[in-house]
C-alpha cells in the first residue's frame, strides 16, 4: 500500500527509502518501456527486411517517389529536438526554470515541423494515387508520372511497399504526437515551478521516449528514402 | 487513505466500492483480478461445456444431441472459448491474482513499484475484456483465438474488434510485467539478495521478462492484422504478394512465450507447495531459480514447431525441432528436483498438496506428449488433431490451473484471514483430477485415430470416446463447483486464520492473515534462504 512523504520537499511514495531510490525505480521502468516500443517496431522491421529481400526492385521503385530532401530536413530537425530535449533535462538540473521552458518549447516545434513536413509528404502521395496496399491507384499514378513524363510504374504490386511506407512512417508520427502531447505537458509544468533538482523524473522519462523515437525515425530514413 | 492504520488489515481498511475501484494497493488489486478473472473463467468454461455437449454425439443433426444450431456457432463459442481463457484467464491468471498480492509480501516490500500503473493494468484488462464481449453483439468471432491470415482478414465478422480488444489487453500485461521485473530489483527488503527469493518470486521474474519481450511484437502484429483489414496494407496479403504465413511467425514469436507466460507461474506455486507441505528445504534451489530464466530464455527460439506443416523449409523445421526439445531439459530439472525434494519429506497431503501432486502428473504427460509433438515426423500426423488440443490441455488446464487452485487454497487463509473447509477442497481436487483425465485422455486416442480438431462433427467411430471426454467435462464442472462452494463457505463462515497455518518460512506467513495495509509492522531484514525448515 502506498501512501507518501515529503522528503528534501520532494514526494516520496512509502515503498520507497528515498528520492533516489524512488528515480532510479522510474528510470528502469521507463527503460524496460521503451524495450517494449523497440520491439513492437522491430516486428515491422523484420517484415520489412523479409521483404525487401524477397522484392528488391519494388522497394527501390517506391523509394523513388519519397523526397530525400524533405526526409533529410526532417532528420536533422529531429536530431535538434534532441539535442534541446537534453537541455531541457540539463537546466532543470540547474534549475534554470525559464531556460529549461525555453528548450522544451523548442523541442515542440520540432516536432511541429517535421509533423507538418510529413503532412505535405502524405498528402502529396495521396495526390498521386499514391494509398497503401490495395488502395494504391495505379491508373492515377501513371497517369500522375504520364503527365510529368517520368517513366511508369514497373512493379505491379508497389502497394505492398507503401504499405509498409505508411504503416511505419504512420506508426512513427503517431509516436511524435504523443511526445508532442507530453513535451508540452512538461512544459506547463516547468512553467508552473514543479521541477527541480531533485525532482525532474517526468522530464528524464519523457526525454528517454523522445530519444528513442528519435532514433527509430534515424533507421526509419534510410530505409525508406535512401533504400534505391 | 494516508491515514490508514497500521494495524488495520487491507480488507476492512476502507469501505465501499470506491475504495475499492481507485485502490493503489496491491493486495485490493490482486483481490479485483480475482473476482474478475473467476468471471471470465465461468464465461470461457460455459463455452467448453456448450462445445464438448455439441460434440456428445457425431452428425448432431440427425440425432439427439443437438445443442449449438451449426457449424457456424459452433466456430464462435469454439473461438470466444480459446480467446477467453488464453488472453482473459491463464495470462493474467497467476502473475495478476497472487503475484499482485504476493510478490511484494515475498520479498518484503510495501507494494510494487508503480501502484498506479498496477491499477491501470487491471483498467486495461477491463477495458479490453469489455470490447472482446462486445463482439458477441457486433457480428461475432469465427477465427479461433490465433487469428490466422488471410480467413481472418477476409472474415465478414467482427475480428478488427476482437484484435483491439487483445491489444489492449496485451498493454495490461505488459504492464503488469514491467512493473514486476523493477519491483523484484529494486524494492527488496534489506537481506533479500536475488539468491533468497522464494522460487515463487523467480518464476514471476522470469515470466515478467517474457511478458515485457515478446507481448509487443504481438501488438505490432494485431496492428498490422488491422490495418490490413482496414486499410489493406498487403503485408499479410498474397495477392499484393504479401505471407500470410508471416503473419504465423509474428503471431507464434509472441504466443508461443506466451506458453510459457501461462506455466512459469504455475511452476513457481508448485515449488512453493511442495516444499511446504513437504516440511523440507527445496532441493536445487539454485537450479529451479535459474531453469526458469532457461524456459523463458529457450521460449523465444521454438515458434517455429508451429509451422511444421506451413511450408516453412525442413531445415527450419529441423532446427525448431531441437530448440523445441531443448525446452525438455530444464523443465525436467524442475521435475526432478520437485521429486527429490518430496523424497523423505513429511509430507502432510492437504489439498495445496494433492494439486500439486496432480500438477506432477499431469504435467508430466502435457510435457512428454509435447516432445513427441515436436519430432517432425510425429507431428506431421498429429498436426491439427485431437492429440494437439489434449496435448495443451493437459499443460495448460492440467499444469496451470491445478497450480492456481492449488496455490489459491494455499494461500487463501493469508489473503481473506478465513480457513476454508478442507475436506471440501479434497473433494474438489478428486472431481477436477478424475474429471481432467477422462475429458482429455480419450482426446489422446482420438486425435492418434485421426480427428482433426475444430470441426463441429465428426464421424461414427469416434463416438464411443467422444462420449466419455464429454462426461469428463461435466465431472471437471462438479469439481469447479465444489471449490466455488468451499470459497464461498470459507469466506462466510471460516474459522479465523492463524498468520501462519502451514508452518511456512517465506516472509508473506510472517505477517498477520489477512496482511496489515504496509504489509508488515517493521520492514523485515532477511538473514537466510526461503525454506530453512528444521
Amino acid at each position: 500500500m502506498s501512501t507518501s512523504r515529503v522528503i528534501d520537499g520532494v514526494n516520496v511514495q512509502s515503498h520507497y527509502r528515498d528520492v533516489d531510490h524512488q528515480f532510479s525505480s522510474a528510470k528502469q521502468g521507463i527503460w524496460l518501456f521503451m524495450v517494449t516500443e523497440i520491439l513492437m517496431f522491430g516486428g515491422l522491421f523484420v517484415a520489412y527486411a523479409l521483404y525487401h529481400m524477397m522484392y528488391p526492385e519494388m522497394f527501390a521503385e517506391g523509394a523513388r517517389f519519397l523526397d530525400w530532401r524533405l526526409g533529410f530536413v526532417n532528420t536533422l530537425v529531429l536530431i535538434f529536438s534532441s539535442l534541446t530535449m537534453a537541455l531541457g533535462i540539463y537546466y532543470c538540473q540547474l534549475n534554470q526554470t525559464k531556460k529549461a521552458a525555453i528548450a522544451l518549447a523548442v523541442t515542440v516545434v520540432c516536432a511541429g515541423i517535421f509533423m507538418v513536413i510529413k503532412y505535405f509528404e502524405y498528402t502529396h502521395k495521396f495526390h498521386m494515387g499514391i494509398f497503401p496496399g490495395a488502395m494504391l491507384n495505379m491508373e492515377q499514378l501513371n497517369n500522375y508520372l504520364a503527365a510529368a513524363g517520368e517513366p511508369l510504374v514497373k512493379s505491379p504490386n508497389l502497394g505492398l511497399y507503401f504499405g509498409f511506407y505508411f504503416c511505419m512512417s504512420g506508426l512513427h508520427g503517431l509516436h511524435v504526437m504523443i511526445g508532442m502531447g507530453l513535451i508540452t505537458w512538461l512544459f506547463i509544468k516547468t512553467l508552473r515551478g514543479h521541477f527541480k533538482p531533485n525532482y525532474y523524473t517526468p522530464v528524464e522519462g519523457v526525454g528517454i521516449f523522445w530519444h528513442i523515437v528519435d532514433l527509430i525515425w534515424i533507421f526509419l530514413f534510410p530505409l525508406l528514402y535512401l533504400v534505391g | 487513505m494516508a491515514h490508514a492504520g497500521h494495524d488495520v488489515d487491507y480488507i476492512h481498511a476502507e469501505k465501499g466500492l470506491k475504495s475499492w475501484l481507485l485502490t493503489l494497493d496491491h493486495k485490493r488489486i490482486g483481490i479485483l483480478y480475482f473476482v474478475t478473472v473467476m468471471f471470465f473463467f465461468l464465461c470461457g468454461g460455459i463455452a467448453a461445456l456448450l462445445l464438448r455437449g455439441e460434440l456428445f454425439s457425431y452428425n448432431a443433426q440427425a440425432n439427439v444431441g443437438e445443442i449449438l444450431k451449426n457449424g457456424d456457432i459452433y466456430n464462435q463459442v469454439m473461438t470466444y472459448h480459446g480467446a477467453i481463457m488464453v488472453f482473459m484467464v491463464i495470462i493474467p491468471g497467476i502473475p495478476a491474482i497472487l503475484g499482485n498480492f504476493f510478490l511484494p509480501l515475498m520479498i518484503g516490500a510495501k507494494d510494487v513499484a508503480f501502484p498506479k500503473l498496477n491499477l491501470l493494468s487491471w483498467y486495461c484488462l477491463m477495458a479490453g475484456a469489455a470490447l472482446a464481449i462486445l463482439t458477441m453483439f457486433t457480428g461475432r468471432v469465427d477465427t479461433g483465438w490465433t487469428f490466422y491470415t488471410p480467413y481472418s482478414i477476409q472474415t465478414g465478422t467482427a475480428v478488427s474488434m476482437m484484435v483491439v480488444a487483445a491489444f489492449i489487453m496485451g498493454m495490461s500485461s505488459i504492464l503488469t510485467g514491467l512493473n514486476f521485473i523493477v519491483t523484484v530489483h529494486k524494492l527488496r527488503a534489506p537481506g533479500m539478495t536475488m539468491h533468497r527469493m522464494p522460487l515463487f518470486v523467480w518464476a514471476l521474474y522470469s515470466t515478467a521478462i517474457i511478458q515485457v519481450l515478446a507481448t509487443p511484437v504481438l501488438a505490432i502484429t494485431l496492428l498490422l492484422l488491422m490495418m490490413e483489414r482496414v486499410l489493406g496494407v498487403g503485408i499479410f496479403d498474397p495477392k499484393l504478394g504479401g505471407d500470410p504465413v508471416l503473419f504465423q511467425h509474428f503471431f507464434w514469436f509472441y504466443s508461443h512465450p506466451a506458453v510459457y507466460i501461462m506455466i512459469l507461474p504455475a511452476m513457481g506455486i508448485i515449488s512453493e507447495l511442495i516444499t511446504t507441505y513437504s516440511k523440507k528445504v527445496i532441493f536445487g534451489y539454485t537450479a529451479i531459480a535459474y531453469s526458469s530464466l532457461g524456459i523463458a530464455a529457450v521460449s523465444f527460439f521454438v515458434w517455429g514447431h508451429h509451422m511444421y506443416v506451413s511450408g516453412q523449409s525442413e531445415l527450419a523445421g529441423t532446427v525448431f525441432s531441437f530448440l523445441t526439445m531443448l525446452v525438455g531439459v530444464p523443465t525436467a530439472i524442475k521435475m526432478f528436483n520437485w521429486v527429490a525434494t518430496m523424497y523423505k519429506g513429511s509430507i502432510e497431503f492437504r489439498s495445496p498438496m494433492l494439486y500439486a501432486m496432480g500438477f506432477l502428473f499431469l504435467f508430466a504427460i502435457g510435457g512428454v506428449t509435447g516432445i513427441m509433438l515436436a519430432t517432425l515426423a510425429v507431428d506431421v500426423h498429429f498436426h491439427d488433431t485431437y492429440f494437439v488440443v489434449a496435448h495443451f490441455h493437459y499443460v495448460m488446464v492440467g499444469g496451470t490451473l491445478m497450480a492456481i487452485m492449488g496455490g489459491f487454497f494455499h494461500w487463501f487463509p493469508k489473503m481473506f484471514g478465513k480457513m476454508y473447509n478442507e475436506a471440501g477442497a479434497r473433494w474438489s481436487f478428486v472431481f477436477i483430477f478424475v474429471g481432467f483425465n477422462v475429458t482429455f485422455f480419450p482426446q489422446f486416442i482420438l486425435g492418434g485415430m485421426g480427428m482433426p480438431r475444430r470441426y463441429f462433427d465428426y464421424i461414427a467411430a469416434y463416438q464411443p470416446l467422444n462420449r466419455i471426454s464429454t462426461v469428463g467435462s461435466w465431472l471437471i464442472l462438479t469439481g469447479f463447483l465444489i471449490g466455488l462452494y468451499v470459497i464461498i463457505q470459507g469466506l462466510r463462515k471460516g474459522a479465523k486464520a492463524p498468520p501462519n497455518p502451514w508452518g511456512s518460512t517465506t516472509l508473506e506467513w510472517q505477517t498477520a492473515s489477512p496482511p496489515i495495509v504496509h504489509n508488515f509492522d517493521h520492514e523485515p531484514v532477511v538473514t537466510a534462504g526461503p525454506y530453512e525448515y528444521k
